[in-house]
């Protein structure tokens, strides 16, 4: 390999960090909404009432349990069989949302798990209701406690963005394809850029995410979110 | 009339019965001290009373309003009863001032700046108005336990329940912690208070209860107690747990 190689995958950058622009789009999308429900699904199993606690693990197991290309398949060939028609991008949030919310569930429910009883008992005490003791109390502690498992979730589902190329979505993937389809001599080079390109977005993810952790510890708490 | 009125509360834990009927009434401005060996339910009465446990039988009343009503406002009758734990339970993420503030604005309600002043208020109470800022992991077991006296002072309670509040804190640090609430006895507060520092008993309790397995053996004033009691089993426990705990305090 020449560096005539390595200028020809400079000039075709600006192209692959448009699709990368996706990845970061899909990875916020559901990031967010497996975050949203991750919570709800996480607070139900832990202080619900059987029916609606054994609905939230009915939706964890379901989630975890199915392959990620098999959501993406089902939500994006599948749903439009019973009149649901997606955007690829929709698809693609939807399928991988609903997966990370299931991981995310399983996080924050250990976080929930592991606050002392005492916290709540001493809420209730002053006169909280259950609800107000969760939110001001229980929450707060347990989603500090999260951030180490949930940077891991981070760079997961980063790396899971590119299986979005599998339903159409015009992602970095995608965009390495259609280069390397138009010139194979770049194959390894713009793979490998491609490779280079994941590091330094999961190094910086988790970078921010530890800045996060280290503003959010408590004072005097060692070792402890 | 009296202002916390107890009676024949039952509860039971599987096949153990933790209390077999226990009565009980406190007129305001009026000091218990509940003893007894542990496991004999104490801290299961102090629950029962606010409803933090549900007592299986019997009926609890707060001036005339009654906490063990099927539709009692539990959330407002807490509000007005102090609690203080034997490992404190301070909220670990909040600082000491937000712990004390936080009853304050959530639950009563109250203004940013009058809740923040309250609660400044409290702090100087407990001698920590230079620790508001700190969290709880900061300070040591005595300020820990200050501070959630305070937390509970700032409710302006009608009654306060200490379990025992010194039984998780080192011996250096225990005086402190009795001071507080000897002033608080000498100010009026009615109070319950589980423990086993005698010499605070007999200086500040207007009468001692002993309990043993789930009922009241003996009740009445300290000193009477402590010569006379008319229970030989009283005597025996009281003479055993002086010598355990001193008279300090």
């Amino acid at each position: 390999m020449d560096l005539g190689v390595w200028a020809q995958v400079g000039s075709y950058l600006p192209v692959l960090l448009q699709g990368l622009l996706v990845n970061v789009e899909l990875l916020l999308g559901l990031l967010a909404l497996g975050f949203a429900i991750g919570v709800v699904a996480a607070l139900l199993e832990v202080y619900a009432p059987r029916p609606l606690g054994f609905l939230a693990s009915a939706y964890t197991w379901f989630f975890r349990g199915v392959p990620e290309i098999v959501l993406l398949f089902l939500f994006y060939f599948g749903l439009p069989q019973i009149g649901l028609r997606l955007s690829a991008f929709l698809a693609a949030v939807l399928a991988l949302g609903f997966r990370s919310s299931a991981y995310q569930a399983q996080i924050f429910r250990g976080a929930l798990l592991s606050i002392p009883t005492g916290q709540m008992m001493a809420a209730r005490a002053l006169g909280l209701s259950r609800l107000g003791a969760i939110r001001h109390i229980v929450l707060p502690q347990a989603l500090r406690l999260s951030l180490a498992g949930w940077s891991n979730e981070f760079s997961s589902v980063l790396k899971d963005t590119t299986l979005a190329w599998g339903i159409g979505v015009v992602e970095v993937m995608r965009q390495a394809t259609y280069i390397r389809a138009r010139n194979f001599t770049l194959t390894l080079p713009i793979y490998l850029t491609v490779a280079f390109l994941f590091l330094v977005l999961t190094y910086a993810g988790n970078f921010a995410i530890g800045m996060a952790e280290k503003r959010l510890r408590i004072p005097g708490l060692e070792g402890r979110g | 009339m009296a202002l916390l009125r107890v009676e024949d509360l039952h509860k039971r834990y599987g096949h153990e019965e933790v209390l077999k009927g226990v009565s009980l009434t406190l007129a305001a401005g009026e000091t218990k001290v509940v003893i007894g060996p542990s496991g004999t339910g104490k801290s299961t009465l102090l629950r029962c009373i606010n409803r933090l446990t549900e007592p299986d039988r019997g009926r609890v009343w707060l001036g005339d309003l009654e906490v063990t009503a099927r539709r009692a406002d539990l959330n407002k009758i807490r509000a007005q009863i102090g609690f203080v734990f034997q490992d404190f339970n301070l909220f670990t993420h909040l600082t000491a001032l937000d712990n004390v503030r936080l009853g304050l604005l959530k639950v009563r309600g109250m203004g940013r700046r009058e809740a923040t002043e309250r609660a400044m208020a409290e702090l100087e109470r407990v001698g920590l108005k230079a620790k508001a800022s700190a969290y709880p992991a900061q300070l040591s077991g005595g300020q820990q336990q200050r501070v959630s006296i305070a937390r509970a002072l700032a409710m302006d309670p009608k009654l306060m329940l200490f379990d025992e509040p010194t039984s998780a804190l080192d011996p250096e640090l225990i005086g402190e912690v009795l001071a507080v609430m000897i002033q608080l006895a000498k100010e009026g507060m009615t109070m319950i208070v589980v423990t086993h520092e005698m010499g605070f008993a007999r200086s500040v309790a207007d009468e001692i209860v002993f309990m043993e397995g789930g009922v009241i053996v003996e009740q009445g004033p300290p000193e009477v107690l402590f010569r006379s009691p008319k229970v030989p089993r009283t005597g025996e426990f009281l003479r055993k747990i002086s010598e355990l705990y001193g008279e300090a305090g």
